[in-house]
């Protein structure tokens, strides 16, 4: 098996999520490539004591998302990849992001008040995104 | 949806006492189903109803479309464990499965084996030398390889330790996934049916506080906190579940598919823990109005 699924029972993420979640960092780090398959969902749910329904529910939602497919009485298998393209733009951005933050140290904010200034944006410009 | 069990107006009276009054519920077919509820609800009587066990004194009920316990072949599409696991002492496990063979029409003998199997279970062990633990296990087994459409569960954790709760758990969604089963389990420790439950009924007293998917459950509850209000000036279609006031703030837990659009209030997302526990304190005896009277300074 590739990975290996956990949850948090505290965390308050609903569990199908937290599998999502897994998945799609998994891909992300290179730990899931194509062609890799995904644990199976007896074996998920009878592993964590989870509804086989939510290992079914968040492997139906890899699969619109077009990152894994479901091959009928075989498994589900990794189709796509996540973040590989972008991971060169990285640096840059981080770079980016330092000097932002050297400068809202300077102008006075503290950790919390600079976290909640990057939500607070992020969310709004999320919103615009949609709207 | 079709529907696995479905009571109109069902009741069970012993002597003077109503163990079970006027319950009219359907639950669907393909889901594990948690129906919880404080001690004296009536779950035990549901169960025992469903599975033949009992015969009701009022209203109807129905399993996979039949009377329970109508004949063999109703008896062996429904599985029943009743509450803490009970197992022949004297006889070994090897015992319990020819017992199990020999009784059941359906049995799978490959699985009953391969399971006992990977438990690691001694098929020489007397049953009653078996820890709790194994003797649920055991008895799960023994339910399920008869293969049974609808699997109806009483409290069957409720007297295991963590592991062996989890073990058990673990056990039964391994079944599920496999063989395509429905599954009612009551209990009254939620915590444990969060993560297995994906279908939830509360009962209280008899009747239905609240039922449906856990996921609509979860999205349509919201806990909002904000300044002192009366909840009647809530908008429509903001069901109120329970309030309690202080002098200058608010709390209620409301139920709504809309979206909470008062900047008043602070809205958070509620557990299923919190949301079945609400809905029993509301149905409480004698505290039906309780959030007009728990006013504090």
């Amino acid at each position: 098996m590739v990975i290996e699924f956990h949850l948090n029972s505290r965390s308050g993420v609903a569990p199908y999520l937290q599998l999502i979640h897994q998945v799609r960092h998994a891909l992300r780090l290179g730990l899931l490539r194509v062609g890799d398959q995904l644990p199976k969902v007896k074996d998920v749910a009878a592993g964590l004591a989870i509804n086989p329904n939510t290992v079914l529910k968040a492997y139906r939602e890899l699969e619109y998302e077009g990152l894994v497919a479901a091959r009928p009485g075989i498994g589900t298998f990794v189709t796509g990849t996540l973040g590989g393209g972008s991971l060169a733009a990285h640096g840059p951005l981080r770079r980016d992001l330092l000097r932002w933050l050297a400068r809202a140290r300077r102008a006075g904010l503290d950790d919390e008040s600079i976290e909640a200034l990057f939500l607070s944006t992020f969310r709004s410009a999320a919103e615009e995104d949609i709207a | 949806m079709t529907a696995v069990v479905e009571t109109d107006g069902l009741g069970k009276r012993y002597r003077r006492l109503w163990a079970l009054a006027d319950c009219t519920l359907s639950i669907p077919a393909g889901h594990v189903v948690g129906l919880v509820g404080p001690n004296g609800a009536g779950k035990t009587t549901l169960l025992s109803l469903a599975a033949g066990l009992l015969a009701p004194t009022t209203g109807t009920i129905e399993v996979l479309g039949g009377r329970p316990g109508a004949g063999p072949a109703q008896l062996a599409r429904v599985g029943f464990l009743a509450q803490d696991a009970p197992v022949y002492a004297g006889l070994s496990v090897a015992d319990h499965l020819r017992l199990g063979a020999r009784l059941n029409p359906g049995w799978d003998a490959e699985l009953a084996r391969s399971r006992i199997e990977r438990l690691d279970l001694d098929p020489a062990q007397k049953a009653g030398k078996l820890s709790g633990g194994q003797r649920a296990q055991l008895a799960l087994i023994l339910a399920v390889a008869k293969r049974p459409e609808l699997l109806l569960l009483d409290e069957p954790v409720a007297s295991l330790d963590p592991l062996a709760r989890r073990e058990f758990l673990q056990d039964l969604m391994g079944a599920v996934a496999e063989q395509d089963l429905s599954v009612v389990l009551s209990s009254h420790l939620i915590g444990d049916l969060e993560r297995v439950c994906d279908h939830l009924i509360v009962l209280v007293g008899s009747r239905v506080q609240v039922a449906g998917p856990v996921e609509d459950l979860l999205a349509t509850h919201h806990l909002l906190t904000g300044p002192r209000r009366d909840p009647a000036t809530l908008p429509a279609g903001q069901q109120v579940i329970t309030a309690s006031h202080t002098g200058r703030q608010t709390t209620l837990l409301v139920r709504t598919s809309d979206k909470i659009l008062d900047p008043a209030w602070t809205v958070s997302e509620v557990g299923l823990e919190d949301l079945a526990l609400a809905y029993m304190r509301q149905a409480g005896p004698g505290r039906r109005n309780h959030h007009h009277l728990e006013v504090q300074k």
